[in-house]
């Protein structure tokens, strides 16, 4: 699925990865922790290949194809999903409209006909359902005014529509009540596939009790410093990140 | 026939030779000598004339307006003509001029026993007392010269009278409809709103034209005046073709406790001109005032709005986006003029323009002049491209670039148009706005 070998990327000319490596199959969930401005954030925006993050070396392989070859644009209709920490308000834009443009480029690129606006009224209705956000959402400017759980439950509401094949989840539990939380959760589970992984970025071991994943890697400095299963996120939860700095130098 | 007499004459010299042949009804020739007399007086508005000085009306001098008003035949069918103007799902009702002519067939009959329509020509004594006492009082010839020019035309011009303590829900619609003609004309459009104290009336003035290149002038001069208490919608709608030439006016007197709510689309075109004045007179007054201009391709738009607060406690809230595409220009002038004795006024001036292209202009220009102490007032001005946040979300959700330039500038202005209060204004328009940016169907399905 993804095949991230010594990735280096900086942003404003300071590097930021350093050397990072990542080994994603099909099926796949992968928990990413790490310390504030380790550059988590930062891999995600370099995968999705947004403007300003400069790759300055190593390879990115997705679905057998080089990632950094396509635009960002191009990477989202390839499958490439990420549900942003701080998702963007678009005054102006509606979220029916914004939701239905991006549907319609990932179907054309995938060879489907586009939705009428009927069925798509009508599936973005269910997808809202399954995210326990109200319909009039819809309607709202993309991200207007929506407190910080409804961003990140619209965040998911996009991957539901988007159907993609990596999804990676930067911070979507943080600023999330406990019940929001558990829809959030749901919502991924419902989504996990044998052909779809995903990539979660947390600080919370208390996510990962619901979304299982298959492997916790620490990120820390730019790289990924430590790898493990589940329970590494038990041990990170007790230890914090102290312990691995010492282990690994 | 020799070189000079085959010459056309400048614009000013044409406007009034035009002014003196007027016919119109003599009760009115008293407000057209007046106008006649204030336009010679003016002098001809040129670059170096303040508050034109981006808009070059030298344009008006290349055509012959031999006539004020046409008499080719118009080429549109009547359905044809109201797709242009009416407004689906709106309770409302038309007068309706074509090339300066008022339109039997296409104005409604109305009979609302709230509002009294009436064309100037047909006034009973009663409103042409109304009309006598108010027209050219709120704006005046010697600070206009268009204004002037105006009354020294005056030929004809509609009056709505929103009655005492009564409220209308049916909108009134002037609508002005220009095609094109073999000869250049000039349409002479004076509006004159009454609100009487208490009332509440809704107003839109359209003016619109068919697709084929445009012949004629529009001199539009719009005065409302709003008594104690009373409420005003009103709608300024101009969206005539490209090569429309067209100078307007609006000017309001809002007396004490009244509201006006008023919202401006303009696109651009050859020269287009429109002057907002608002004279806060009574205490507590609001003003809410919007307005959206989008010009493309090599238009030219000019708004310039003036505040007048003259008295304490009153509020304005204003708001206009412009978007300027290819190599089109943009004026906008703001003035806010707090007098000494307006103490307590709040005051809020919001401009921002987005540029679409490296070649688009805009002149923007806040101007305030503060006399009193205790009052708060906010102004600002910006010139943005699109914002990167945004659009790095839209690009990673599979949205094109082009596509989502389009949404995005769309968005813009359509933040403005989801504050209006009628909502089917905002639908008529929308696919309208929409349209201007489409090279491509493909850029525009998306929106609405
Ligand atoms: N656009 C940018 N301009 C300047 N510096 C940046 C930019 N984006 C990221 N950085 C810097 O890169 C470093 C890594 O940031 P990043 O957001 O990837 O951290 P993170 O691991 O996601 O942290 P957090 O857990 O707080 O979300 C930080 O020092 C940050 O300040
Ligand atoms: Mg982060």
């Amino acid at each position: 699925m993804l095949s991230i070998k010594n990735l280096q990327a900086k942003v404003e000319e300071k590097d930021i990865i350093k050397g990072l490596n990542l080994n994603i199959k099909p099926g796949e969930v992968h928990a990413i922790m790490g310390p504030n401005g380790a550059g988590k954030s930062t891999l995600g925006n370099v995968l999705s290949g947004r403007e300003g993050y400069e790759v300055t070396g190593g390879s990115v392989e997705f679905l057998g194809k080089d990632l950094l070859d396509f635009e960002p644009e191009e990477r989202a209709r390839e499958g490439l999903f990420l549900a942003f920490q701080y998702p963007v308000e678009i005054p102006g834009v509606s979220n029916l409209e914004f939701l239905k443009a991006s549907v319609d480029a990932v179907r054309e690129h995938r060879g489907q006909d586009p939705l009428d606006s009927v069925s798509f009224l009508k599936l973005a209705r269910e997808k809202c359902k399954a995210v326990n956000l109200d319909q009039n959402f819809l309607k709202r400017g993309v991200n207007e005014g929506f407190s910080g759980g409804e961003k990140k439950r619209n965040e998911i509401m996009q991957m539901m529509l988007l159907e993609p094949s990596l999804c990676i989840l930067d911070e979507t539990d943080s600023g999330l009540d406990i019940d929001a939380l558990q829809v959030v959760a749901d919502g991924v589970n419902s989504q996990r596939s044998v052909d779809r992984s995903f990539i979660v970025v947390t600080h919370y071991q208390r996510l990962l009790d619901y979304i299982v994943p298959d492997y916790v890697h620490v990120l820390a400095n730019g790289r990924i410093v430590k790898s493990g299963g589940k329970e590494l996120a038990l041990e990170l939860e007790e230890k914090g990140y102290s312990w691995i700095d010492e282990e690994v130098v | 026939m020799t070189e000079a007499s085959t010459q056309t004459l400048d614009y000013a010299s044409q406007a009034l030779s035009l002014a003196q042949s007027v016919e119109g009804p003599e009760w009115l020739s008293g407000l057209r000598k007046d106008g006649q007399q204030s336009f010679e007086g003016h002098a001809w508005p040129t670059r170096k004339t303040e508050h034109w000085k981006y808009t070059n009306l030298s344009a008006l001098n290349k055509q012959n307006y031999a006539q004020l008003v046409a008499n080719d035949s118009v080429a549109l069918t009547d359905s044809e003509a109201q797709q242009l103007y009416l407004i689906a799902d709106l309770d409302a009702v038309q007068l309706v001029f074509v090339n300066g002519h008022f339109s039997e067939t296409l104005s409604s009959e109305i009979d609302l026993d709230s509002v009294e329509v009436v064309r100037f020509s047909q006034a009973d004594e009663d409103q042409r007392s109304v009309i006598s006492d108010n027209l050219g009082q709120i704006t005046l010839n010697e600070e206009h010269i268009f204004s002037a020019l105006n009354a020294g035309q005056l030929d004809d011009g509609v009056l709505i009278r929103f009655l005492k303590n009564k409220k209308t829900e049916t909108a009134i619609q002037v609508v002005h409809l220009t095609t094109a003609q073999s000869q250049s004309f000039s349409v002479n459009a004076r509006l004159l709103v009454v609100s009487e104290a208490g009332s509440q009336g809704v107003v839109v003035e359209s003016f619109v034209s068919d697709d084929a290149s445009q012949t004629a002038i529009v001199n539009s001069i719009t005065e409302c005046r709003i008594d104690d208490n009373s409420k005003l919608f009103h709608y300024r709608l101009q969206l005539e073709q490209e090569d429309a030439i067209h100078i307007g006016g609006m000017h309001v007197q809002l007396n004490a406790g009244s509201q006006l709510e008023s919202f401006h689309v303009g696109l651009g075109g050859k020269v287009k001109r429109v002057d907002v004045v608002v004279n806060h007179e009574g205490s507590g007054a609001h003003c809410d005032l919007k307005g959206v201009y989008l010009p493309k391709n090599s238009q030219h738009i000019d708004y310039h709005t003036c505040i007048e607060h003259k008295v304490p406690h009153c509020t304005t809230s204003e708001v206009f986006r412009g978007i300027i595409a290819n190599q089109a220009k943009a004026v906008f002038n703001g003035r806010i003029h707090i007098h000494p004795d307006a103490q307590k006024t709040l005051a809020e001036l919001n401009n921002r323009n987005l540029l679409l292209s490296n070649k688009a202009e805009i002149n923007t220009k806040p101007e305030l002049e503060i006399y009193a102490d205790d009052v708060r007032c906010a102004h600002g001005a910006t010139i943005a491209q699109l914002d990167d946040n945004a659009m790095n979300y839209m690009l990673s959700r599979g949205i094109g670039r082009q596509e989502a330039e389009v949404m995005m500038s769309f968005g813009f202005i359509n933040e403005l148009l989801n504050g209006l209060a009628h909502h089917p204004i905002q639908e008529k328009l929308r696919p309208i706005l929409a349209d201007l940016f489409g090279k491509d169907d493909s850029l525009t399905r998306h929106l609405l």
